[in-house]
């Protein structure tokens, strides 16, 4: 006797539960491989998972072994020139021919000792993004129809045909038949007692016409009882949808970077990362997110991603230009009340004296009221210009809301990054 | 030849051609008499196979890291390619469950359905040691018990101390059965009804024994005294356990004073499913080798009868040399004797010796020679494990055909020796040795409870009876640190050779030790 069962379409990830709990244990063994190749990755390359190595001694599950030693007899396979008697040396590493294959040594050499396996791309970003959340993820409640969603709300009495609800239908017309059958049924039987009481009487004392009477009325009761519709109208009950507003789900982030002379390809390199690893914690937290790369030395100029990392250009420095353009977008594509603002700057720290405080004051006239968060990342070793420290009063102001940060090389990105956004306690 | 009319050809299948060939398959495997338990056959795709391989099989079980670790290696090796995922997967349980891979080409499932439908699983209905060790009908109603209960406990007791005690139940978990004694069958509903029952007896148990320590012998705690209470003398003394006991996993069941009955139970769970795998670690040539016999003799009737074509068979006979090759010891591919290769060789060479015997047959197996082939291989099928097959039955012919050859390897001498080969002074000596290398004593160190030191510091003494000076593996430690969480008390290791204590290992380390 035999049955086939198609499974195929049953549960796949039976093993899911078992992996996040090997993913849990190593956690810190993951985590370091993890910020190991944020560091190392070049920027095209983030969107897959990682390739992580753990010491297999750290992992194994130890059992009672026999260790390397002692006397032993092996029998393998495929003799070809050996008699008995011979002497042979013994191969590197002794664990060659056991048969058994029981590999009781430590000794069988490469390829035991890292336990290695790949991270799926989420479970990759969820490592980089642990314990991170963005500040004032105020989902804004919109109004526009982009952002309401239907959602099930009990039932209702009219709707349309498709999303009828038999069952509570039925429900309601089987109570309404109940309901309206009732006095007629008592009617009926009051009818048909009198009736068979008249009939019972002795045919002297029996009144015809009563008779014919009552008769008339059981014919007219079971009538009316049969006029009952099985279903009508106002038994019917539909699924109610409602309309919920949803959070908004958008989310735009502004790119600006000096181009000036001053900046090295290094240092666009740098500040190239910390704008991906920006984009990519956005793009985890909203639905949809845009990218504006803004360009700058003294003149601002929007531009797409390759041109904006890779084109050299020369010159002074004009921060508030990119400021300017920054706000110029905002007004023209994105309102405020509709997309969520974030911008990261990215700076070798030179300006023009006089534009430092120009831009503190389109910063906090302008841009900060309307912005989730702006970010500011200075790259360089040197010591801190104007710019900086015009900075250091707008974050004064908006210190929840604005974050600056100085790096050096590659390596602190992501500690800086990790810090920028560490989770804040709300207030 | 009959008229040929193939059921299906070319690669693709579906249901009913699956059913079609299934029903020729059982047509078959009735008329060679192979008594099975009924099939449940089920297709499942790549992924569901690799979650199916990461818990060994079990089509339920209990959550733990170690799967876990397991599957992402499976994955791992499946994405680079180092390994196609094994053609079969069979559960020794009744309904037998096969699984077959959607993946796969007719013939992979035509040979799957002889191999694991009607080879393994007649093996799993047969041989005395799945008879004895596992209760096929329950195993799934078990495993279902044990998830949901190491579920609760987890509720209960947190993920994490729950996973601290399996880790160190599976470190002894190849220590958990009585190799001698037939254990009591498993069954869920039992299980569940006797649990509550069992968790008060136990810990009373438990505390009888440990009641009257760790203080000294009292006066009115002779012997004579306390009889009521400890009708078994445990308190008399003499060493406890009188007899040494080899069954670790059920010895700190019942005797290891801090467990909580919740912790009992876990040990017992994990003790239960290790003795549903002990008859497979013991048969794995027998048992590879007798579905192999069977999907080479089945798929060649198949042929014969017409019912597939010349290309599947020639597809089908590409897979099967593969699969019971046995590459040279110094071929780049040898990974130790294939399992595959060695059982089908002597189930085969057996047929031929009951058919065709030659003098030298009738001169090594006197009684088997030109007996009826199909009762012979169900005799010895039934009746022998690994060790004792290979002993019985492994031919000259056999050893001569894989060209065996046997080396000694001493730490004490420099050089290893050729101490025989597959000629008339070696044959008997490289299937001793062989059969030797199957036993289950030889591949794993024989370890055993020796004393409890039920009336001092609770200590527990376990004696590792050491062979031919084969020393343990470094990880004796990392085991015994496991053992050491169970028991509660130090743990101690002496590894014996000829009635003389040659090592000793405990747990906790002194200060100075851990510094090493």
């Amino acid at each position: 006797m035999t049955y086939f069962i198609d499974r195929r379409a049953n549960a796949k990830h039976k093993s899911a539960v078992n992996r996040q709990r090997f993913l849990d244990r190593y956690r810190t063994h993951i985590k370091r491989s993890v910020e190991e190749a944020v560091n190392r990755r070049s920027i095209t390359d983030m969107e897959r998972g990682e390739k992580v190595s753990i010491p297999a001694r750290d992992i194994s599950e130890p059992v009672f072994q026999h260790g390397p030693g002692g006397k032993r007899a092996i029998v393998a396979p495929g003799n070809k020139e050996f008699v008995e008697g011979d002497r042979l040396r013994r191969p590197g590493g002794g664990g060659g021919g056991d048969g058994a294959g029981e590999g009781g040594a430590s000794n069988q050499g490469e390829g035991m000792d890292e336990f290695a396996f790949s991270l799926s791309r989420e479970e990759f970003l969820d490592f980089v993004f642990d314990g991170l959340e963005l500040p004032h993820l105020e989902r804004k409640n919109l109004v526009d129809l982009d952002e309401v969603r239907q959602v099930r709300a009990g039932v209702s009495r009219d709707g349309t045909p498709a999303r009828i609800n038999i069952v509570r239908s039925m429900r309601e017309a089987q109570a309404r038949r109940i309901a309206m059958r009732a006095p007629i049924r008592r009617a009926l039987r009051e009818a048909q007692a009198a009736l068979a009481e008249e009939e019972r009487k002795d045919p002297v004392l029996r009144n015809p016409a009563r008779i014919a009477e009552l008769k008339a009325e059981v014919e007219r009761l079971e009538k009316r009882l049969e006029a009952v519709p099985f279903i009508d109208t106002y038994d019917l009950r539909y699924n109610n949808l409602i309309d919920q507003p949803q959070p908004s789900s958008k989310a735009v982030m502004f790119c600006v970077m000096d181009v000036s002379g001053s900046m090295t390809q290094a240092h666009k390199d740098i500040a190239k990362r910390f704008f991906l690893l920006l984009y990519l914690f956005l793009e985890r937290n909203y639905e949809k997110v845009e990218l504006v790369f803004v360009r700058h030395h003294t003149a601002a100029k929007e531009v797409d991603e390759e041109e904006f990392f890779y084109s050299r250009e020369t010159g002074g420095t004009i921060v508030s230009s990119a400021l300017t353009l920054v706000d110029e977008i905002i007004e023209a594509r994105y309102p405020a009340g509709q997309w969520n603002l974030y911008v990261a700057q990215a700076s070798d720290g030179d300006n023009w004296d006089d534009d430092s405080v120009a831009c503190r004051k389109l910063l906090v006239e302008r841009l900060m009221p309307r912005l989730q968060y702006f970010t500011y990342v200075e790259i360089t070793p040197h010591a801190h210009q104007a710019l900086w420290e015009e900075y250091e009063r707008v974050e004064a102001e908006y210190d929840t809301r604005f974050a600056m940060r100085q790096i050096v090389e590659a390596g602190d990105i992501y500690p800086v990054f990790r810090e920028l956004f560490k989770r804040r306690v709300a207030f | 030849m009959t008229r040929r009319q193939p059921i299906a050809t070319g690669s693709d299948w579906n249901f009913e051609i699956l059913d079609a060939f299934e029903r020729e398959i059982a047509r078959l495997a009735d008329e060679y008499r192979l008594d099975t338990y009924p099939n449940q056959i089920e297709v499942i795709t790549t992924e569901q196979m690799m979650d199916a391989y990461a818990s060994v099989g079990m089509p339920v079980g209990y959550h733990h890291w170690s799967f876990g670790k397991q599957f992402l290696a499976v994955e791992q090796a499946y994405r680079r390619g180092q390994m196609g995922l094994a053609y079969e997967l069979v559960i020794n349980s009744d309904p037998c469950i096969a699984y077959l891979m959607e993946e796969n080409t007719l013939m992979m499932q035509v040979l799957v359905m002889a191999h694991a439908c009607y080879g393994h699983n007649s093996f799993f209905k047969g041989n005395y040691l799945f008879r004895t060790w596992t209760d096929a009908s329950s195993i799934v109603d078990y495993l279902v018990f044990a998830r949901k209960y190491i579920g609760e406990c987890e509720e209960r007791h947190g993920v994490e101390a729950v996973e601290q005690l399996l880790d160190a139940c599976h470190a002894l978990q190849n220590y958990g059965v009585d190799r001698y004694k037939r254990p009591s069958p498993i069954s869920a509903a039992e299980e569940s009804r006797r649990q509550a029952e069992r968790e008060a007896h136990l810990q009373a148990q438990v505390n009888m024994l440990w009641r009257t320590i760790p203080g000294p012998l009292r006066e009115d705690a002779l012997p004579g005294l306390v009889d009521q209470e400890d009708p078994l003398g445990l308190h008399e003394g003499g060493r406890y356990p009188p007899e040494p006991q080899e069954n670790l996993l059920y010895f700190i069941e019942k005797n290891a004073p801090l467990l909580a009955p919740w912790q009992r139970e876990v040990v017992r769970i994990v003790r239960k499913l290790a003795q549903y795998f002990y008859p497979q670690r013991q048969t794995q040539v027998m048992n590879e080798g007798w579905a192999c016999f069977w999907h080479y003799t089945l798929m060649n009737r198949l042929y014969e009868e017409g019912l597939v074509d010349e290309g599947l068979m020639l597809e089908f006979l590409q897979s099967h040399t593969s699969v019971v090759q046995q590459p040279a010891f110094d071929s780049p591919y040898f990974s130790g004797i294939n399992p595959y290769a060695l059982g089908f060789a002597i189930f085969t060479d057996l047929k031929r010796i009951c058919e065709a015997p030659t003098q030298e047959d009738r001169e090594w197996f006197p009684d088997t020679a030109g007996s009826d082939w199909r009762e012979t291989l169900e005799f010895a099928m039934r009746n022998f494990k690994d060790e004792s097959f290979i002993q019985q039955f492994l031919s000259p012919k056999v050893m001569r055909d894989l060209k065996l050859f046997m080396v000694v390897d001493d730490d004490q001498e420099e050089m290893l020796e050729v101490a025989a080969i597959h000629d008339e002074r070696g044959y008997r000596r490289i299937r001793d040795s062989l059969a030797t290398q199957y036993a289950l004593a030889v591949r794993e160190p024989n370890i055993q409870v020796y004393a409890a030191d039920i009336r001092g510091d609770r200590s527990l003494t376990l004696r590792h009876v050491q062979d031919g000076r084969r020393p343990l593996a470094r990880s004796v430690y990392p085991v015994i640190r496991h053992l050491h969480q169970l028991w509660g008390f130090p743990v101690r290791l002496e590894s014996v050779e000829n009635d003389e204590v040659v090592r000793r290992y405990h747990w906790p380390l002194a200060e100075e030790e851990r510094r090493e």
